[in-house]
């Protein structure tokens, strides 16, 4: 049964780290805007791609 | 490609997707409705950005209505102005965070991401999409703050600089810290709870009872936090109440806590028991949940605006025939300011141009340009239309006309006054009984068994804990709070619901509130028109931006316009139309060389001519608001109704035929006598003002709740405790009732919470209480209160057509 001293021990530390990184992330601001994300994600990752669109693009727009 | 001009009517920008009507400029195949929309796209595509058009149609602002005056940001040249717009500066690098009130879709995130794909000096930039907030970081050296925010206005998106954005920088710290005693509570209320199950089930000898020590200091250990720092805002609370000699929430809570805490240390350490420790953070923590939830707010609303809002950073001032950008403050009386069209006045002056047409909307609500000649007095705030005007300071843009009511005291006291929230009430109640009740118990003890008697003082304090009786208030107000921002009802904060439930007196304003510009009634008095004049005068109609013009257009309904025909708009003055030669001529007497004389110069005057000849003239009066008469008249029966107006009492009568009698007029009322008007009534009454222009503002204060009623919710709305769309005007009986409704939810739920506190009291002066009745009581009597004021609230909001039933 000795072991559960080395279990709580344990789980605390865990619970604490997880404690201490939700306030880092909430001081970096990762908690200020929750919606702005949800869009960017979907963004392409750079505007290369569009270029070698551009050709065929206007066709898409009529 | 040149620019193709044609007069076709369907075709849609490219750009921001509004009809073109007098211009259609073609480049690439594309057509533009605007000079500026082309200009636009062609920044874009030269930088690879054309992928801002794919991600959403027509994504751009409409660039008609932009002004194009190159120097407008010299004062960003001032260093000390510049400054102020900074988060953060080094050597390198700035960062900056601007408002841009036109972001409104995914390719604008997009675009204002990719900033430094036209400009090699902007580092990064990041969008806040539901604060409309853009934040920037730049090379010094490569790109300054007015490059900066120039290129911003290039691609349409111009951020919005006002003089209390450089005055100080609002910190969003509050929240957060509530947020980090929330989690800290939850932390530990969460690990107490695990050590605490062997208690629970100690019947049943789970665990070897040597754990039952271990598991009670680590208890100890996790309660501190808990105490010390998750309630600190409880003890700060209950100390000032105190001191005021006054009995709020949180000072039965502050008992509670000490009792639990206190008890529990003597228990563990006296006695080798468990405490009540799991209940005590199980507590702090459904409390510090309610407080979060209380506070819902809106972000992209402002609630306390003042006029430097609304007012310019930087006017352009004459000196010796050369025009110098000089900040607002730097302003003095006697100077020579020259405002353009679109512009906004910034102090009372003299009119020193010939003629002047100034909409003074933001101020009265009433959108219709007023004209002004050489020498007359122009108000601050209003907006020159037209041709650029010189004008001579005579007050200070802190001291003119409208901008001393923010000199009056009523801007200087805090808003918390007026009603003492309904817990605070019930809660000194409550303290004294508990205490008494306790002290009763102990003392008849006292005489069986002392170390009983002990513990039933410490558990009845304890047990009458007021956690449903504080969760009560803060869950049906925030819940109230949402299905009101849901309706497009804004409250500033949750204590304007109880404010709003004890209302008896509702004061409009008149023009902009209860009349509304767009439903104007329009007469035409004059020749007969016949189909073609119709026609010609939907054309020259749809081409001017003039609110009259847009008026007369409404009128017109759906006669169709002519094609072949030449218009032309002179701002401020009125249409010219060339159509098979012949001359029509729409504006103002002057312009049109009106003969005839027009009787009865009330109301707003637009003449018709032709060649010279008179037509006829349209007499334009404001009409009332949609619904505005069953608004009124459903709240005659239970509120007493007063109306405020800066007019003259002409409407009067026709007002008392629409409106029903009953209602105290009030005409000619500047906006100090609408402020003094509501504080001779708040001697006696509890005020609602509903209004919407800037000379509202301080009735708005004053009144125990301000409405502010708005057409565009995010972009203009004077100081106020809440904001309402001005769609949802209808809905006003609605609201107020169903603030009352949510007061009573309140009561009912003290009861239901009480009701708990007496099966809790009832074991604890027996003595009976153990840490597992605790554990069990507690949280169940939080938790159904929280269900109880949550089901009953949006109950009562389906039933009074606030929801669709969806929402619940």
């Amino acid at each position: 049964m000795e072991v559960i001293f080395l279990l709580i021990a344990i789980s605390l530390i865990l619970a604490s780290t997880f404690l201490f990184l939700f306030f880092k992330a909430m001081k970096d601001g990762q908690f200020d805007d929750n919606y702005t994300p949800s869009i960017r994600i979907l963004f392409e990752s750079n505007s290369k791609k569009s270029k070698k669109d551009q050709p065929s693009k206007p066709k898409s727009y009529e | 490609m040149g620019p193709n001009i044609s007069s076709a009517s369907v075709i849609v920008c490219f750009h921001c997707g509004e009809a073109c009507y007098e211009l259609v400029i073609d480049t690439e195949g594309k057509k533009f409705c605007c000079q500026g929309c082309k200009l636009v796209y062609e920044v874009l595509s030269e930088n690879d950005l054309s992928h801002y058009y794919e991600i959403a149609n027509h994504p751009g602002e409409s660039q008609k209505r932009k002004s194009f005056q190159t120097n407008r940001f010299d004062y960003l040249d001032d260093v000390d102005t510049a400054k102020r717009l900074l988060d953060f500066q080094n050597e390198h690098e700035s960062h900056l965070t601007l408002f841009i009130p036109v972001i409104h879709c995914t390719s604008c995130i997009w675009l204002l991401e990719n900033l430094n794909q036209i400009h090699s000096g902007v580092v990064s930039s990041r969008v806040d999409f539901i604060k409309k907030k853009v934040q920037i970081k730049v090379l010094r050296d490569k790109i300054s703050i007015k490059e900066l925010v120039s290129l911003l206005s290039t691609i349409g998106y111009e951020p919005k600089i006002n003089l209390s954005n450089l005055e100080e920088k609002v910190e969003p710290g509050l929240d957060r810290r509530l947020i980090q005693r929330l989690a800290v509570a939850g932390f530990c209320f969460g690990n107490m709870m695990l050590f605490s199950v062997p208690e629970y089930f100690s019947e049943a000898e789970l665990i070897d009872s040597s754990f039952r020590g271990l598991f009670s200091y680590l208890n100890v250990i996790l309660a501190i936090p808990v105490v010390v720092y998750s309630a600190s805002d409880y003890y700060r609370s209950a100390l000032n109440s105190l001191k005021q000699k006054q009995i709020n929430m949180d000072v039965p809570i502050v008992l509670g806590i000490i009792a639990l805490f206190v008890y529990s240390l003597w228990e563990i350490f006296a006695f080798q028991r468990s405490g009540y420790m799991d209940s005590l953070g199980g507590l702090l923590f459904f409390l510090l949940l309610g407080k979060i939830y209380q506070q819902k707010t809106f972000s992209t609303l402002e609630f306390d605006r003042d006029y430097k809002s609304y007012f310019p950073i930087a006017v352009t001032k004459k000196v010796k025939e050369e025009e110098v950008v000089i900040p607002l403050s730097k302003l003095l009386v006697g100077d020579i300011i020259l405002v353009r069209d679109e512009e906004l006045i910034p102090a009372d002056s003299v009119l020193l141009s010939t003629t002047a047409s100034i909409d003074y909307s933001f101020v009265t609500g009433e959108g219709v340009p007023v004209p002004k000649q050489k020498g007359e007095l122009v108000y601050a705030g209003g907006r020159q239309k037209g041709d650029a005007v010189l004008l001579a300071v005579q007050k200070l843009p802190s001291q003119g006309y409208l901008t001393d009511l923010w000199n009056n005291e009523a801007f200087q006291k805090q808003n918390e006054r007026l009603l003492e929230p309904l817990s605070n009430k019930i809660s000194s109640f409550f303290t004294w009984s508990v205490l008494f009740i306790a002290l009763a118990s102990f003392t008849y003890w006292i005489f069986i068994d002392l170390s009983v008697a002990i513990k039933v003082f410490a558990s009845v304090l304890i047990v009458a804990c007021p956690c449903a009786l504080a969760m009560s208030t803060p869950f049906t107000l925030g819940n109230t709070l949402r299905i009101f921002g849901k309706g497009r009802f804004y409250l500033k904060n949750a204590s304007v619901v109880e404010r709003l439930a004890v209302i008896d007196t509702v004061v409009f304003d008149k023009t902009g509130t209860l009349t509304d510009p767009a439903n104007a009634k329009v007469n035409y008095i004059g020749e007969v028109l016949s189909q073609q004049t119709k026609s010609i005068l939907k054309s020259m109609v749809e081409r001017s931006t003039h609110p009259l013009s847009n008026r007369i257009n409404y009128w017109l309904k759906d006669v169709i316009g002519e094609n072949s025909i030449q218009v032309k708009e002179f701002k401020g003055l009125g249409v010219h139309a060339i159509f098979k030669n012949q001359e029509f001529k729409l504006g103002s007497v002057v312009f049109t060389g009106f003969n005839k004389k027009v009787e009865n110069q009330v109301g707003n005057v637009v003449c018709l001519s032709v060649e010279g000849q008179d037509l006829g003239y349209f007499k334009i009066e404001s009409g009332l608001r949609t619904k505005a008469t069953e608004v009124v008249k459903q709240l005659a029966p239970d509120y007493e109704l007063h109306i405020l107006s800066g007019d003259y009492s002409h409407e009067q009568s026709y007002l008392e035929d629409m409106l029903g009698g009953g209602i105290q007029f009030n005409f000619q009322q500047s906006p100090g006598d609408k402020l003094n008007y509501l504080k001779n009534l708040n001697a006696s009454q509890q005020t609602l003002m509903i209004g919407d222009g800037l000379n509202d503002a301080g009735a708005l204060q004053e009144s125990s709740v301000g409405v502010a009623i708005s057409d565009r919710v995010s972009h203009f709305s004077p100081a106020s405790d809440a904001i309402m769309d001005a769609e949802v005007f209808g809905m006003i009986p609605n609201y107020l009732s169903f603030a009352k409704s949510s007061r009573l939810i309140i009561k009912a739920s003290f009861i239901l919470s009480l009701l708990y506190n007496l099966i809790g009291l009832g074991l604890a002066v027996q003595g009976l209480l153990s840490p597992v009745i605790c554990a069990i009581l507690m949280p169940l009597s939080s938790i159904s209160v929280v269900i109880f004021t949550t089901l009953t609230t949006n109950f009562v909001a389906l039933k009074k057509g606030l929801l669709t039933s969806k929402l619940v």
